[in-house]
């Protein structure tokens, strides 16, 4: 049986060496050495220029709004989910438009979006005036949110359901209100879905590229875009492996902290 | 579920492997090519396999600067490439190309006279010219009041929010150094710092920076001004009659993409024997009525009918021609270009 076990982590592993370890040892070598292969600080200092750590923070900013905006929409669409006898139906509903290719998605917000597209025709169509909806951070959020929602929605629906009904009922047969119910047992309960469904929505959303390009007009960059201009169009692979290593960085802080948060919680939870 | 999925995946990398290297195993003559998106008739292809028994590989490539970074740093071997003017001369500069052999081109002979002698490849001695083309202002007719005949039309603040931009470093500060009156492949500080501000004042009048979404934006009157490629042109027009085109009177850039052949081919005759084929003034044609962009060749020239022969915006008057510039390389100075762009787009 051990046996067993550890034949069939193997391909695992053989995938993360290759997948994983090598690509981020590729990274760390590229970030530390200049185009002729010699070891530099100079694409430190490069990548803490002003204007690019403008952009890293606006890309943070942009997640962080991202991902409260998503937990905001998320929580009682999964809390009603849960609640219900075809949840499970529905919660397919929420997957279904990530059946489709991401890039497609974000193309057709644009054609919905647009001064000439299907709403602004309609708004025209009916005697009002047209909107500009596209080419602004707004439209960057909201291509961000609903691309990213389901990750939130799922597990926060898992967690709730993993819920045992015997708790709430217990509380309930000690006179708690439904208010309290739901602030003492159920949300606590469902923080380790909360954590899970943050960390998935703002690892992606922090790294997001072309989304800023289809709907904001590439009006202002996000990180994820500057790493892609300097791998495509600059060809400066060295500076956009240190920017990617930033990415990390700042990946590895905000997962720590969200697992210490976890930990904690998780622990109240159960008392 | 997880380990069935993970061997799943493994099988199917391994059989993925398995398969591309037993394509490679056969023994038919092949040679690869890399190319724009969008930029030949695939038929064409076809056609060549048939009547060579030579199989093609065809790739493409976004922009000249992905396709200089995949050779560079040694990812698949081609025979054939397709990249445009600056980028030729850079290839040229670092070795990187072969040098043709006309015996094998008979068909070059085609190649208009004015094209023989490219200011990036002096004697086309590496490069034989597929397509060319202009860039310029689509404007669509009943967004702009009188007739658009100037880049100033880009920084009018009556269209403010009506105009679209490359998001493309070149393209974009050639405008703004024209603008300022400036040589499009200016290597000097502080005309480079003057077009970067006049761009970064022009950005609160920008609808967007698009790339090829620029065509639909403008069929669709989403903007009433963008910068173009005047390949894009006739296609828009067809759709749109609002649309004109106009090749500013300050002077433009004009562009040329060719076909050379990598110094790393393994088989130059075989890659020039396509080069020849493409050459033909049938082919080109086909290529020509497929990506409607301008044509070097003048045995396809002149099978065209009058109409298109004097398209204006496919075929300018050398007078016209004459006030345009080729885009050189410009070596390290490429980083202050790179740098010059990010700060407008960086700029608030």
């Amino acid at each position: 049986m051990k046996f067993k076990t550890r034949f069939f982590a193997y391909p695992y592993l053989i995938w993360m060496v290759i997948f994983t370890l090598a690509p981020i040892a590729l990274i760390v070598y590229y970030a530390f050495t200049d185009k002729s292969g010699a070891f530099t600080l100079a694409n430190l200092t490069s990548a803490l220029d002003p204007a690019y750590m403008g952009v890293l923070w606006r890309s943070v900013g942009l997640a962080f709004l991202c991902t409260v905006i998503c937990l905001v929409l998320a929580y009682p669409a999964a809390y009603i989910l849960s609640r219900r006898k075809n949840g499970g139906v529905l919660s397919v509903l929420f997957m279904l438009p990530m059946w489709m290719n991401f890039l497609l998605r974000t193309y057709s917000w644009m054609t919905l979006l647009e001064n000439t597209g299907l709403i602004n025709t309609l708004l025209q169509a009916m005697g009002l005036s047209t909107v500009t909806f596209l080419y602004n951070a707004n439209a960057v959020l909201l291509g961000m949110v609903y691309n990213y929602l389901p990750f939130m929605i799922l597990p926060i629906l898992t967690a709730l359901q993993k819920i045992d009904h015997s708790y709430i009922e217990a509380a309930q047969d000690l006179g708690a209100s439904p208010a309290r119910v739901f602030l003492k047992v159920i949300l606590p309960m469902s923080v380790p879905g909360i954590i899970s469904g943050v960390t998935m929505v703002f690892m992606p959303a922090v790294t997001t590229f072309v989304i800023s390009r289809l709907l904001g007009g590439s009006h202002f960059m996000l990180f994820g875009d500057l790493i892609e201009q300097q791998f495509l169009t600059s060809g400066n692979w060295n500076l956009g492996s240190m920017m990617s290593l930033f990415m990390m960085a700042i990946m590895l802080v905000s997962m720590a902290i969200m697992n210490r948060f976890g930990g904690d919680t998780e622990g109240r939870g159960l008392i | 579920m997880k380990k069935i999925m993970s061997v799943a995946l493994c099988l199917a990398m391994v059989l993925s492997i398995a398969l591309l290297s037993a394509g490679c195993g056969s023994s038919q003559p092949t040679i690869s090519v890399y190319n724009w998106g969008e930029y030949i008739d695939m038929d064409v292809l076809k056609q060549f396999e048939e009547e060579t028994g030579i199989r093609v590989k065809y790739d493409t490539f976004g922009s000249n600067e992905e396709m200089y970074t995949k050779i560079k740093s040694g990812g698949g071997k081609y025979d054939v490439l397709i990249p445009s003017d600056y980028m030729i001369e850079r290839l040229i500069q670092n070795d990187m190309l072969h040098e043709l052999n006309y015996d094998n081109i008979p068909n070059a002979k085609y190649i208009m006279e004015k094209f023989r002698d490219s200011a990036f490849d002096p004697g086309n001695k590496h490069s034989i010219p597929y397509m060319w083309g202009t860039v310029g202002i689509l404007y669509n007719k009943t967004m702009v009041n009188g007739e658009i005949d100037s880049w100033s039309a880009l920084f009018d603040e009556q269209y403010a929010k009506k105009i679209l931009m490359y998001d493309s470093a070149r393209d974009s500060l050639m405008v703004g150094l024209r603008q300022n009156g400036y040589d499009i492949n200016s290597r000097d500080e502080q005309e480079l710092a003057e077009a970067t501000q006049t761009l970064i004042d022009q950005k609160p009048l920008v609808l967007a920076y698009v790339m090829d979404e620029v065509k639909d934006k403008m069929i669709q009157g989403e903007a009433a001004l963008a910068l173009v490629y005047s390949g894009y042109v006739i296609d828009a027009i067809e759709e749109n009659s609002d649309l004109a085109y106009c090749l500013p009177k300050e002077g433009s850039n004009v562009w040329m993409d060719s076909m050379v052949i990598p110094a790393t081919s393994e088989n130059p005759e075989l890659a020039e024997k396509f080069i020849d084929f493409m050459c033909r003034p049938d082919i080109a044609l086909k290529n020509i009525e497929y990506v409607a962009y301008s044509t070097p060749n003048q045995g396809t020239y002149d099978l065209f009918d009058d109409s298109m022969k004097n398209n204006p915006v496919a075929y300018p008057s050398d007078e016209e021609l004459a006030r345009c510039t080729f885009f050189h390389d410009l070596g390290d100075y490429n980083e202050k270009y790179d740098e010059a762009w990010l700060k407008v787009k960086t700029s608030n």
